[in-house]
């Protein structure tokens, strides 16, 4: 079970986390103007790589508040957590 | 008790105390301290099982948790009565009782038996090759397979412990209290780390504590008696905490483990009364120090597994530590120098040794030659290759081995004996290290796997670590364990030591015969009975990958997991497959380390602490009027209230009838409420919700439906414009946790520029909904002061009043297509409101009615349930509800999805009413719809969602989802049942006054 860095209350156990999928896929801002394929780019593609990956965590109970994390799938390590909206620490 | 195998040398054996216990219904002694192992040995007892599929007799192997082939019944019949136990690990107490499993009638003579002739007809995937056909008579041959399937049998009634769980934290967890953990955690805890050490045996010291030989020796004392003093030493040290009887049974990443304190096994039962039995340790260490040890491999040769035939190792524990000798006639056979200490320690109490086998040439070690000097006749570069006697070993048959060790030579010798003890050397117990995500890597010169990259702050020290000699072992310690908790005082001096033993060994994973591999039993995995003809039989039909030959030829699929023979099945996979044995890799080590009970594992959430469930404010009130109730989330919510002996259906039809006819009342309390703040509220509910929201005026209520980002229907509710930047929204029931989690996420994450601020008050209020002809009044009585006419309080509108000087919101909203009025007050005064508005509608009639009622009558106006009528592929164009989507707002959560390929198609399934032919007849809910009975295979058009009788219209009325059937209104369709088919026509999905006359009725 992770130990996670919540950005906003400090270490906290996973079962106190909800995952909620890849990070950084912004919501196109005017979806109506978007092909069929555009759309389903947005709405169904994610990645599922054995690596490093970026991912939304939840606070969920507890700050409730959205974070970013990046986490390397294969080892489970988390290398980094950040606020929504920071830029990632590593590239 | 024969006297002959008990000696008065132990001293943690109490022989002042004398326990008796039953075993297979026959009354034995044995003292304070033995174990139902070492009890049993001590009255000559071998027998103590059958194996499971060929029903062998099988004996005691070993003295600890590898154990494979004793493990009992313990408790018998009694509501504690528990399979699978090693009677190696159960400390015997007064009044024990104990039986053996997996055997019929008896040990001794088992019916089952039988299946040991048929052996050649039942090699590995038997069970595969043979059932398969004819197919359908699987159903046959499964109830005699689920039969003879399964060892000991699972208690019938509910279990009398208490279990509880516990969460620890620290800073350096010690796995083990042999040599190395006990210098590790001495070392930790005096340098300032908090320190927990635990160990799962009930005395510390591990297999040094009873070493009191000669040849091994610590700063010149024997080596029991300096780990005496060192343990004596770390129990003062504040700074650490010592649990025995502690197995760690899982080590999952970032350093957490569980472990199990077993606190009142050993205990005789009127002992144990109000006491927790296990304790669930959930560890939390910044540092991990596993000092697991290691587990003596066994040798595999034709029928190595018949009772009396024992590991070296447990044979020098049963002695050294119980007083124990499990034979007269001794006979040691090994590959490595271990087996010697077991002879030395025979030799000291005079026990016989008839011969000692070793599959070395050459034998160079000081404690070999003082065994030779006591005229013990040793077999150099032999290998037994056959046992004799069926319940008890009685003789073995050896043979010279050739040089490169894949043939035998020369004429076979008989040896006479009753107790074989066997080694092959160790095998590392890095389970928990792998089980933590380690790599392991393997060591050509002795054959072993031994930790290699550690994924988190952790480290392994001792034998697990592959460190064997006593030397290599401390030295070792000491250094990596400084290196690792960063500290320059190691509390030790130099530590000198001396050990006789050698590290050579002769490494044959399958020892050679003189038969032909199809006639011989070696067995690699006792418990499973899976033998090295099993695995090169494997090997032959195509299997390659270690995992896929394990699950074919079930090795180390027992509850001991092949603890001792994983390692030999992988050797013989690699010498047969011509590979190298690293490359192979090992099978995976999963949790639990050894099995753990459910007790434990659910520890105190069980009867009522199962789930938690919520009540209303009003929960009392409908407790003592009769309810019954119905789970909707985790909430208890009113079903109906049966009045006279009344049926569901019977009081559905009253209730339903009274909403309607006279007045209704209905606690509405478990609807969600989130409260919505901020100057950007409004543009917030026009992006979560399908319709437009700005212009709705301060103190109107409007119905909103909310999709997916995919087009699909999540949730609906109504939701009140309280202020100008004030809503209170309501949900579903189910749905209020996920719809807030819903909202928070695109606030924080999508569109963090609005100012809006959500808050769950489902919990603050209770709301009561007064609904039928006669509301009005009702509430007029309740609440004197509101003006309720149609003029200043139309429907879909919100007044702020008081009952009795407290505050309440009042919205008058249907969902029963009713006149009717929501009343939301403090939830602590939920249910003297409720009883109020019995009291005013006392001369109406007023009827309390529960979520059945409000289903039918929500169904026949209609209305949709979300999770009922929808099941997340349904947009709101599919439910026929077009009218919500607005066409203006230029976008909303889902709306691009409306329009794609997918969602535009005719033929998806949409929302219709089903009205049977015969108006008597109510569908049954989940049924399907097809339109042709003839076809085949039969084309299901869809499924009926929601189905009722309507007292109202005094008929059947149903809602369903038909492919393409917004354009099928009147179409007939058919619902085939098992004994008939029904006829329905396909109708509007709305069945009662579609106008809203009732609704907007002059009252």
């Amino acid at each position: 079970m992770f130990l996670i860095n919540c950005p906003f209350c400090g270490e906290r156990e996973q079962s106190e986390f909800k995952a909620g999928g890849e990070a950084h896929i912004v919501r196109p801002k005017q979806p109506t103007e978007l092909s069929d394929d555009e759309w389903a780019e947005y709405l169904f593609m994610r990645k599922n790589i054995k690596g490093i990956q970026f991912e939304r965590w939840n606070h969920i109970h507890g700050c409730r508040k959205w974070f970013n994390m990046i986490r390397d799938t294969s080892n489970d390590q988390i290398k980094a957590v950040y606020k929504m909206g920071e830029k990632p620490p590593v590239k | 008790m024969p006297n002959n195998l008990r000696f008065k040398t132990s001293k943690f054996i109490d022989e002042t105390y004398r326990v008796s216990f039953k075993f297979n219904n026959k009354i034995y002694f044995g003292f304070k301290g033995d174990t139902l192992a070492s009890a049993l040995l001590a009255n000559g007892i071998h027998l103590v099982g059958r194996s499971f599929k060929y029903h062998r007799p099988r004996g005691i192997m070993t003295s600890g948790s590898e154990e494979p082939n004793a493990i009992i019944q313990l408790h018998d019949n009694s509501s504690r009565t528990e399979p699978n136990v090693r009677a190696t690990e159960v400390e015997i107490y007064e009044g024990l009782v104990a039986s053996s499993q997996n055997c019929w009638p008896s040990v001794n003579f088992d019916i089952g038996g039988i299946n040991n002739l048929l052996s050649p007809i039942l090699p590995a995937g038997f069970y595969y090759k043979t059932f398969m056909w004819p197919a359908s008579f699987w159903e046959k041959y499964e109830y005699f397979i689920r039969k003879s399937a399964g060892l000991g049998k699972s208690p019938k009634v509910a279990d009398p412990d208490i279990y509880e769980h516990k969460y620890i934290h620290c800073d350096v967890l010690v796995i083990g209290a042999g040599i190395s953990g006990i210098m590790a955690a001495k070392m930790a805890a005096k340098n300032g780390f908090k320190t927990l050490l635990v160990d799962e045996k009930s005395y510390l010291g591990g297999s040094s504590i009873y070493d009191n030989s000669e040849f091994s020796k610590i700063n010149n004392q024997i080596t029991s008696s300096w780990l005496e003093k060192e343990i004596n030493e770390i129990s003062k040290l504040e700074n650490l905490e010592i649990k025995t009887r502690t197995s760690v049974a899982a080590f999952h990443g970032y350093n957490f483990l569980l472990a199990r304190e077993n606190l009142t096994d050993h205990l005789p039962i009127n002992q144990r009364e109000n006491k927790v039995r296990q304790r669930l340790l959930k560890i939390r260490a910044k540092k991990v120090i596993t000092a697991t040890g290691s587990i003596e491999r066994p040798l595999i040769f034709d029928n190595n597994d018949r009772p009396g035939i024992l590991l070296s190792s447990a044979i020098k524990r049963y002695i050294d530590l119980y007083g124990v000798a499990c034979g007269e006639n001794n006979i040691l056979f090994t590959n490595n120098d271990t087996a010697y200490e077991t002879a030395m320690s025979l030799i000291q109490r005079g026990i016989k040794i008839n011969a000692i086998i070793d599959n070395r040439e050459q034998i160079d070690s000081k404690i070999s030659y003082e065994v030779e000097k006591n005229n013990i006749k040793i077999y150099k570069g032999y290998t037994v290759v056959d046992t004799y006697g069926y319940r008890r070993i009685n003789r073995i048959s050896i043979m010279k081995l050739s040089k490169d060790g894949q043939t035998v030579i020369g004429d076979k010798t008989k040896l006479n004996c009753d107790c074989l003890g066997v080694s092959g050397g160790w095998t590392p117990a890095v389970h928990l290290f792998t089980q933590s995500g380690g790599k392991l890597k393997f060591r050509e010169e002795d054959q072993v796997f031994i930790p290699n990259v550690y994924p988190s702050d952790q480290i392994s020290i001792g034998s697990c670590n592959g460190d064997f000699g006593l030397e290599e072992i401390i030295k070792n310690t000491l250094t990596s364990i400084k290196k690792f908790l960063d500290i320059d005082n190691s509390e030790y001096k130099t530590v000198e030591t001396i050990s006789g033993l050698n590290q050579s060994k002769r490494n044959i994973w399958l020892l050679p015969s003189d038969k032909s591999i199809g006639k011989t039993k070696s067995f690699v995995d006792y418990q499973n009975d899976a033998t090295a003809k099993d695995i090169k039989l494997a090997l032959r039909e195509g299997f390659r990958s270690i995992e896929h030959v394990k699950r074919y030829t079930t090795t180390g699929m027992g509850t001991d997991q092949g603890k001792l023979g994983n390692m030999h099945a992988l050797g013989i996979i690699s010498e047969t497959a011509g590979t190298k044995m690293g490359e192979h890799g090992t099978t995976t080590f999963r949790p639990p380390y050894t099995p753990l009970t459910f007790g434990t594992i659910v520890g105190r959430n069980v009867g009522k602490f199962f789930d938690i469930f919520r009540r209303t404010p009003i929960h009392d009130w409908h407790v003592a009027n009769n309810a019954e109730f119905e789970n909707v989330g985790q909430w208890k919510r009113a079903w109906y209230y049966p009045k006279d002996n009344e049926n569901m259906h019977q009081a559905v039809q009253r209730e339903s009838k009274a909403a309607r006819d006279s007045a209704g009342i209905l606690d509405a309390s478990t609807l969600g409420k989130i409260d919505i703040q901020g100057t950007d509220a409004s543009e917030f509910l026009n992006r979560v919700y399908t319709n437009a929201w700005s212009k709705l005026a301060v103190g109107k209520c409007r119905y909103g439906l909310m999709l997916n980002e995919d087009g699909m229907v999540y949730d609906d509710g109504v939701t009140t414009r309280l202020g100008e930047n004030h809503y209170i929204m309501t949900t579903t029931t189910g749905g209020a946790a996920n719809v807030l989690g819903k909202l928070e996420d695109y606030l924080q994450t999508e569109w963090p520029e609005l100012d809006v601020y959500l808050s769950s008050v489902t919990d603050h209020f209770a709301t009561i909904s007064v609904c039928g002809p006669y509301s009005k009044k009702i509430v007029s009585k309740v609440i004197p002061d509101l003006d309720l006419s149609d003029e200043k309080f139309p429907h879909m509108s919100f007044k702020n009043a008081k009952i009795n000087n407290i505050k309440c919101r009042v919205m008058r909203i249907s969902f029963t297509g009713e006149h009717s009025y929501e009343i939301n007050i403090q939830a602590n005064f939920g249910k003297s409101v409720w009883e109020k508005c019995m009291e005013a509608g006392k001369d109406f009639n007023i009827t309390p009615y529960g979520t059945e009622t409000m289903h039918l009558l929500r169904a026949e106006k209609g209305f949709i349930i979300v999770g009922q009528d929808t099941d997340a592929t349904l947009t709101p164009i599919d439910l026929q509800m077009d009218w919500i989507v607005s066409k203006k707002k230029y976008d909303f959560i889902g709306k691009r999805s409306l329009y794609r390929s997918d969602t535009i198609r005719e033929d998806r399934k949409q929302l219709v009413g089903l009205l049977t032919e015969n108006p008597e007849e109510v569908l049954e809910e989940g049924a399907q719809i097809v339109a042709d009975i003839k076809k085949s295979p039969i084309e299901m058009l869809g499924h009926v969602t929601s189905s009722y009788y309507s007292p109202n219209l005094k008929k059947s009325i149903a809602l369903g989802v038909v492919k393409g059937g917004k354009n099928m209104l009147g179409q007939k369709l058919i619902i085939p049942m098992e004994n008939k088919n029904i006829n329905v026509t396909v109708a509007d999905p709305v069945f009662l006054d579609k106008e809203g006359e009732r609704l907007n009725a002059k009252l």
